[in-house]
């Protein structure tokens, strides 16, 4: 029955938008008819804290919580973060990392370090790694708050079922709520997607 | 990859399970629905406020809420009052006689545990109520279940006259499934029927209720027995037998799937005989319950042999990578090594920390220069973070409106090695209007010396920015009858003279209010009057930014805590007296700036500016 579920981890920083994104994942799989669970833990994410969050879909899926190690791919907003969360994905398996560095005060204070090459890293552990800048590409197109909708461009081809779908999610959401933003949003969705196919 | 039958249109969605049960609630025909915000219970009266013909209210605390849904159970309307587990604490005065008067209009309290402590000064398991207050208890373990199951306690409230406990946890509470939508069933029309041996509990009546609770007590459990939320998953590995509740059932399910199980919707009063028929068909049987053995103790005390606490822990979740290792090596079969959680990367913590611009920084700033000069009580709010890094600037936390009492106390005690120190407490305004007021009350009536910080930023933060009292407007954003902070701490017995409304990204005025009230020797309020920058409130200013020649590397700017200040480079002086001292030059992080202007009054150098004046405002 497990085999049948695709667990998708999703990574980053309170206020990034995490959460969101891994909405409209769900909702994306729901439309395909999927039965869907999502889960996270995250009581002070708009406070800078980590956020990680849990999509599991398939014909049923019973427990929320992915198994350890058992992620089939891992989407991650920030680079540290893709290191810090790849140990929850399958040997080999999928690792999208937005590769823009957001150290956190206790490492601005300097009480931590900050890792040399966090996506060096997650690629000698064996991982497939996809790796851009998402944050250059917001920047570029005038809104760092575009990052989900960039992330969600990468991961949009590594799913068991088509970008349009993703898409169309995106797109539904934003007709409904910010139709001023909806032209934006499908640009940050296609650079996302180029962003992660040409860092294959 | 096979994809599923597709989905009927709207009858079914993706809800978390506090959507689900104030869907639950709304389709059985609930007219009254209070809470006090705490995570992970919050955004069931927030669902609750967006459906028709219920009055959904936050109200100033949960004894205050549990009291409000008691008096619409009391004229026969449905009411439903939610609230986290620490909540429970404070309602649990009435909670204790409301038993004792049962309901009359279904009467059901949602009590979130936040198993695994993502936010929460404590762990508790709620579901001692069920078995101190004499209360049925139902635990569902997904948000299908959490709908349904508030629907079927309100049926099981009016039916044995009693209130009943929906026990949720975080991973009910925040976890989407699908749920399949119903349509609201109005009840019927109601009135207060006056019965004063029934209402009025005083000692004579009261007396007269304990039989009735005993009968009830016994009825329930008769219930339970036969109760369809109790039901066996046979399977077919008969080695071991589970006995579960929550969302473990699925962990367990999805783990063991040969295994059978008894899932107990219907936990308390726990289905003995039920439990006894299933141990009857498995080898052994192990209990596995978060968090606390509640079930295993009166399974053991009924003579029955099981499993539990002795291969499982007592706090946090069961997760399949604790279980799944416990039980196979209670098998006495090898673990798979890709059940065991891999170990974590070497890597710095991002633990929670103040928003940038937020108003607390100052606060926190001030006190951190304050710090060997006094001791500080803290209490439950985003304010609660001043304890880490920079700033250091927090000595307790117990619980909601516990910086006053704490305060006093210290005072009163006042320990020889604290003899020269200034008290002081903080806490927000939300929390102070929750349990904080009477504690000020008790420091002024027993002649206190504390100078309370009252960090009005006119919302609820922690939890998402829910509207209180002190921002005067609704759960609806609605304008609604506010109170006058200053008016009220006058009120309470601070003399007006002692009260201070200071603007917290002044600085300099802030940290010289706050010296000056510590050096008073009677009872003091310094109240901070701007937003949370995550409230509508809030307005964003142009970003400033840090001329790079003119930084000096001093580093003070950073005491502020601001997330937006960041460091560039670091570097060593030597200074003429021959002392070494660490650099630290920075720059702002212009996206995220705000433009409040805080930190600009720490910088000597003036290399702080605004771009849209090319110099210092």
């Amino acid at each position: 029955m497990s085999d049948d579920v695709t667990n998708i981890l999703v990574a980053g920083i309170g206020g990034q938008g995490v959460m969101t994104a891994t909405e409209i994942l769900a909702q994306a799989a729901l439309a395909q008819g999927y039965d869907v669970k999502k889960t996270e833990v995250a009581g002070m994410a708009q406070r800078g804290g980590l956020v990680n969050s849990h999509l599991r879909f398939g014909r049923k899926v019973l427990s929320p919580v992915i198994p350890s190690g058992q992620a089939k791919v891992l989407l991650a907003f920030e680079a540290a973060e893709g290191w810090r969360w790849c140990k929850e994905v399958v040997p080999g398996g999928l690792v999208l990392i937005n590769d823009s560095r957001l150290p956190p005060p206790v490492v601005s204070a300097g009480l931590f370090p900050y890792p040399e090459d966090p996506v060096g890293d997650v690629r000698r552990a064996g991982y497939q790694v996809h790796a851009f800048d998402a944050a250059a590409i917001a920047r570029e197109l005038g809104e760092i708050r575009l990052i989900n909708t960039i992330m969600l461009g990468a991961i949009a081809d590594h799913l068991p079922f088509p970008a349009e779908v993703v898409r169309q999610q995106i797109l539904s959401r934003f007709k409904a709520r910010k139709p001023e933003l909806l032209a934006l949003n499908e640009r940050a969705f296609e650079a996302g997607r180029n962003g992660a196919l040409q860092a294959a | 990859m096979n994809v599923a039958p597709a989905l009927s249109g709207a009858t079914r969605q993706l809800m978390s399970g506090n959507d689900a049960i104030a869907r639950g609630a709304w389709e059985a025909g609930v007219r009254v629905a209070t809470s006090y915000p705490g995570t992970p219970s919050t955004e069931i009266l927030e669902s609750m406020a967006t459906y028709p013909g219920v009055h959904a209210q936050f109200s100033v605390n949960e004894k205050v809420a549990i009291e409000v849904a008691i008096g619409a159970s009391m004229s026969g309307v449905r009411a439903i009052c939610s609230m986290k587990h620490v909540g429970m604490n404070v309602a649990s005065d009435a909670f204790m006689t409301a038993t004792l008067t049962g309901a009359k209009g279904g009467l059901v309290i949602v009590v979130a545990d936040d198993v695994g402590l993502s936010s929460s000064q404590n762990e508790q398991d709620s579901r001692y109520w069920g078995r101190f207050g004499h209360m049925p208890i139902l635990e569902p373990a997904d948000s299908e279940e959490a709908h349904a199951m508030t629907k079927a306690a309100f049926e099981l409230s009016e039916r044995f006259q009693t209130p009943v406990i929906l026990r949720a946890t975080t991973r009910v509470c925040h976890v989407k499934a699908m749920v399949a939508l119903g349509e609201r069933v109005e009840g019927p029309a109601a009135a207060f029927v006056p019965e004063p041996e029934r209402w009025v509990m005083v000692p004579a009546y009261a007396q007269r209720r304990l039989p009735l609770q005993a009968e009830r007590d016994k009825a329930l459990r008769a219930e339970s027995e036969i109760s369809a939320l109790n039901l066996v998953d046979p399977g077919s590995d008969r080695r071991l037998g589970f006995v579960t509740s929550g969302p473990v059932y699925l962990h367990l399910r999805e783990s063991f799937p040969d295994a059978p199980i008894l899932k107990l919707g219907f936990s308390h009063p726990l289905p003995v005989e039920m439990v006894r028929r299933f141990a009857g068909g498995v080898d052994r049987l192990v209990v596995v319950e978060e968090t606390e053995p509640l079930m295993e103790n009166e399974l053991k005390a009924a003579g029955l042999a099981v499993i539990g606490k002795d291969i499982l822990p007592a706090r946090g979740e069961l997760l399949p990578s604790v279980v799944i290792p416990a039980v196979k090596g209670l098998l006495g079969e090898e673990v798979p090594a890709d059940v065991l959680a891999r170990p974590a990367p070497k890597l710095f913590p991002r633990p929670p920390t103040l928003c940038v611009a937020c108003p607390h920084l100052g606060v926190y700033y001030a006190l951190s220069h304050l710090r060997n000069k006094v001791l500080i009580a803290g209490d439950i709010g985003c304010y609660t973070l001043g304890a880490g890094n920079p700033w250091n600037a927090l000595d307790t936390c117990i619980s909601m409106g516990a910086s006053m009492g704490v305060a006093l106390g210290l005072d009163k005690a006042r320990a020889e090695g604290d003899t020269a120190k200034g008290i002081v407490a903080v806490i927000g305004d939300s929390t102070f209007l929750h349990m904080g007021m009477q504690g000020l009350l008790n420091i002024t009536y027993n002649r206190g010396n504390v100078t309370v910080l009252l960090l009005d930023n006119r919302t609820t933060g922690m939890t998402g920015g829910q509207n209180n009292p002190g921002c005067a407007r609704d759960v609806h954003g609605e304008d609604a009858p506010g109170v006058d902070f200053a008016k009220l701490v006058e009120a309470l017995g601070v003399r007006p003279e002692r009260i201070r409304v200071v603007d917290p990204y002044e600085l300099p005025t802030l940290y010289k209010a706050l010296r000056e009230e510590v050096a008073m020797p009677e009872p003091s309020v310094i109240i901070t009057n701007q937003p949370c920058t995550l409230i509508d409130d809030f307005k964003r200013h142009l970003p400033f930014r840090v001329e790079e020649d003119k930084c000096t590397g001093c580093g003070n700017c950073m005491d502020v805590g601001c997330p937006a200040i960041t460091v560039t480079r670091r570097g060593k002086e030597v200074k003429k007296s021959g002392r070494e001292v660490d650099l630290t030059f920075v720059k702002i992080d212009t996206t995220t700036c705000t433009g409040c202007g805080m930190c600009v009054n720490t910088c000597g150098a003036e290399a702080i500016v605004n771009p849209s004046l090319g110099k210092k405002p």
